[in-house]
């Protein structure tokens, strides 16, 4: 099984000049759609057939901390001007719509909170997953991102 | 497969805290989005109305390791961001602790379609064999974080919401708890099927040919014969862009001419409640033998069309469906199935 991780505090748009390049929404996510689109990128960047759009692919995030990060930078702007931009990324499952978006996926997408990383109990719910009937892989991932500085970002795919 | 039943369900609403109280504001277009909080003196809204719509849910049901929860919210405790940990993991830690489940709880936070998505979630966990009950829970309550956002989107109505209708401006926002528990013991009501689809178009707006929705309603209607269904209860949030896109799901997927209603008019938009909130009160307005009115309904304000009525109709059929759709590209579909009786 093809796993990938970004180390805690990498330069992000650094990764992303190496490995895209040309998608410039980029710059307009949250640190947690950065990571969950670069983790993908380091996933499938070299697939064949990538970008036709697919429904057999699921996109399911896990974390602990969901997008607090963002909703902490959002709370700020409403001191002043609430801002829209900021505002859309407050939910922990705009990273999957991201990656959707970017690699046409059309298939089950979506954004698990628990308390801690716990492997097994993530194994079950993707097994779970699985149950769709036109579902045949998953990309999974753990990214829990605190702060705009610190996180833990892995993802790996899970074949049915 | 593994058949899987609705075997207890609890509300706690502004319009009412028991199923039958809920139903007789929706039948009578009594609205109620906000609750009044002024003897409330706890540490969190949102935790205690997740707790008591449980509690109701699994009164007579025996809470046992077997026991799974599963947390449908959106933003949980965001009215405490930067006062104490929001996250959505200790709120259902909580949550779990109260109502005695000991099994690891799942929070399951997918916008607006969060509630179909944790009863979808519930329906597999009871499937894999794993859980004898899980119980779910949809809960949402107002703060200024979630109302400054929508606000600045644009979304909001400066009038009570009007799904479909050809003068709607927006949704109103609304909060609530509620909560099913969901067994493979018999119950009235079977979850026969429920799906997941990505609009893959864009992250604030839905996509203009309806696409995941679409996606959804072909998946659910592998397993559904049209005249069985008694109605449809739609998202209908009663913004231009959702109910036109679907508008034009529904009639892709060749279902214009069934029944459908939108709630947005009663409770408002409860985000992570409405999905579970819909479906106990869709549930108990077929068990009445009607279809709910559409409250703030007129004209018909989209382009495909939608069997929308502001009036209650005879429901005839045998089965409901629920859509949702939200943020993120999500769409979601599900199947209520009444069993026994029929």
């Amino acid at each position: 099984m093809k796993a990938v991780s970004i180390p805690s505090g990498a330069n992000l748009t650094s990764l992303y000049r190496e490995l895209v390049g040309n998608y410039p929404k980029f710059f307009k996510m949250d640190t947690l759609s950065k990571l969950g689109f670069l983790l993908t990128e380091m996933l499938v960047g070299d697939e064949e057939g990538r970008f036709t759009p697919r429904e057999d692919r699921a996109v399911l995030v896990f974390s602990r901390n969901g997008c607090l990060a963002n909703d902490l930078n959002y709370a700020k702007s409403m001191e002043d001007f609430p801002s829209p931009a900021l505002f859309v990324y407050t939910l922990p499952n705009i990273v999957a719509g991201e990656i959707s978006i970017r690699n046409k996926y059309e298939g089950e997408t979506s954004a698990y909170v628990l308390e801690k990383y716990d492997r097994p109990l993530i194994d079950a719910i993707v097994r779970q997953a699985f149950q769709d009937r036109i579902t045949r892989d998953a990309i999974v991932a753990w990214i829990d991102c605190p702060s705009d500085s610190e996180w833990t970002a892995m993802a790996w795919i899970e074949t049915k | 497969m593994t058949k899987v039943y609705c075997i207890g369900e609890g509300l706690v609403t502004p319009v009412g805290s028991t199923v039958k109280e809920v139903l007789s504001a929706a039948r009578e277009g009594r609205s109620g989005r906000l609750f009044d909080k002024g003897g409330f003196s706890g540490t969190s809204f949102f935790e205690t109305i997740a707790i008591e719509a449980a509690r109701k849910a699994i009164q007579g049901i025996e809470i046992t390791p077997r026991t799974g929860l599963v947390l449908s919210t959106t933003k949980g405790n965001v009215e405490h961001i930067g006062k104490a940990d929001i996250s959505l993991a200790a709120s259902a830690l909580n949550i779990a602790d109260a109502i005695g489940i000991t099994a690891s709880p799942i929070v399951v936070s997918n916008a607006c379609i969060s509630g179909i998505a944790a009863l979808l979630q519930g329906v597999r966990m009871i499937r894999s064999g794993e859980y004898d009950e899980v119980v779910v829970i949809g809960a949402e309550v107002h703060s200024d974080f979630i109302h400054s956002g929508f606000d600045c989107l644009k979304a909001l109505s400066p009038e009570p919401c009007r799904p479909f209708d050809k003068d709607r401006q927006g949704l109103n926002l609304g909060e609530a708890a509620a909560a099913m528990v969901l067994s493979a013991r018999k119950g009235q009501w079977e979850i026969t099927d429920g799906v997941i689809r990505n609009d893959a178009n864009h992250i604030s707006g839905p996509s203009r040919t309806g696409e995941g929705c679409y996606k959804c309603l072909r998946y659910v209607m592998e397993g559904v014969n049209k005249e069985d269904i008694a109605f449809i209860s739609v998202h209908g949030t009663a913004t231009p862009y959702n109910d036109e896109m679907e508008s034009i799901a529904l009639y892709r997927a060749g279902l214009s001419d069934v029944p459908v209603n939108a709630l947005k008019g009663i409770f408002g938009h409860t985000l992570g409640a409405a999905g579970i909130l819909e479906a106990i009160v869709s549930m108990a307005a077929f068990d009445s033998g009607i279809v709910l009115p559409t409250k703030g309904f007129h004209e018909m304000g989209v382009t495909y069309p939608v069997n929308v009525s502001a009036h209650e109709r005879p429901a005839k059929g045998k089965l409901f469906l629920k859509l949702l759709s939200g943020f993120g590209g999500v769409n979601g579909a599900m199947v209520f199935r009444k069993g026994g009786a029929l």
